[in-house]
């Protein structure tokens, strides 16, 4: 499987407010409230406005968090695509 | 439109038309407490209709009419005028409000602070709020409760309670019958009796309360508290909403500073004397 990049959505288009075990999402272009759980904020966090694959979100999520011994990468690969369909971070 | 009424509820005013007198003298009587401004002009408009101008005569029914229109609203007796006109004045506020996030909700208020109750048909939010307000609380509103979404204050909607089956005679029981509307039998949401709130609500209702605790009844089974994250309180308020969606980004804003500032929990109760204690002891630990 291709490892496929993903940038974030623009600056100032997504409100992100965490609600306890939960986080709404504001999506300023399409009007739309998203609830996520973990590990939903912490990807929006660490993406950037670079294009950024599963691989390198990985190193970037194994500086602050504990990932485990599993493969994370196709799991992160997942989510992304996930956040990709519900217009939360753009393919690069 | 034959005959016509104005009626303030909260920031809102009505102008309620109809084919018939019956259901506007009925209104007339249940809101003749309520402020009268005939220069204010009307923000939502209701009116009840004849289908067709000869079943005035042969089969009365009524159609609810107005800026807003749902599709499936059954036409009804004329003997049910009186809910025909509380239903379309809900539908106007439901789908036309946008000045406050309106939350399908009933609401009480002691010294500022309001008690919200959220909860779908059948939670006894209704009955709850209005045998509070027969108590030392000022019934802010059975069905809707306003929330300003600047300031986040919440806002009354008193209109005449619409106490539903074994709630009548709960209620009937406490009151002065002069408060009490027609007794409406086999409506399509059941028996239905309407119930005038105190002079004092009434006289209170554009003063703001601030949301000091959010509840989400559910009547029947165990006594039960169950303290209510702020996402899940966040996810049932915006099923509880009827103009979440419409508010766009102010709505957003609204609903996560309530649930943010406001503690919420889910209470069951087998009755209205346990749910009114329950809600007296967790007003007790909201102390300001």
């Amino acid at each position: 499987m291709t490892d496929r990049a993903y940038r974030a959505a623009p600056p100032g288009t997504l409100r992100i407010e965490p609600l306890g075990e939960l986080t709404a999402i504001f999506d300023r272009r399409s009007m739309q409230t998203h609830l996520v759980v973990s590990p939903m904020p912490e990807i929006l966090d660490a993406i950037g406005s670079d294009a950024c694959s599963a691989a390198t979100l990985a190193s970037r999520l194994a500086a602050t968090f504990d990932l485990g011994d599993g493969d994370v990468q196709p799991i992160l690969a997942e989510r992304l695509s996930e956040l990709a369909a519900m217009g939360l971070v753009e393919r690069a | 439109m034959r005959h016509s009424i104005r009626i303030a509820v909260g920031p809102v005013q009505f102008r309620i038309g109809s084919d018939w007198a019956e259901p506007i003298a009925a209104l007339g009587r249940l809101y003749a407490g309520y402020p009268q401004d005939d220069a204010r002009p009307a923000e939502a408009t209701v009116r009840l209709f004849a289908a067709r101008p000869w079943r005035r005569w042969l089969r009365a029914s009524v159609h609810i009419g107005g800026d807003f229109v749902v599709p499936d609203a059954l036409p009804l007796p004329l003997s049910m005028g009186l809910l025909a006109a509380e239903m379309g004045m809900n539908l106007q506020v439901a789908l036309g409000w946008r000045r406050h996030m309106l939350l399908h909700a009933s609401a009480v208020a002691k010294d500022g602070r309001a008690v919200v109750l959220s909860g779908e048909s059948g939670s006894g939010k209704s009955t709850l709020a209005a045998l509070l307000g027969e108590g030392d609380w000022r019934l802010m509103g059975d069905e809707f409760t306003l929330i300003d979404p600047e300031g986040g204050d919440a806002f009354a909607f008193p209109r005449a309670v619409s106490l539903k089956n074994e709630a009548i005679a709960e209620v009937v029981a406490r009151v002065d019958p002069a408060r009490l509307g027609p007794l409406l039998a086999g409506t399509p949401k059941g028996d239905i009796r309407h119930l005038i709130p105190r002079p004092g609500a009434i006289a209170a209702m554009h003063e703001p309360a601030r949301p000091a605790l959010l509840l989400f009844p559910r009547f029947g089974g165990e006594t039960a508290i169950e303290p209510m994250g702020e996402g899940e309180a966040f996810v049932r308020l915006t099923e509880a909403s009827t103009n979440y969606v419409a508010l766009g980004e102010a709505g957003f804003a609204a609903l996560t500073r309530l649930v943010r500032e406001t503690p919420a929990f889910g209470i069951s109760y087998p009755d209205s004397a346990t749910g009114i204690a329950l809600v007296e002891q967790l007003w007790a630990g909201t102390a300001p």
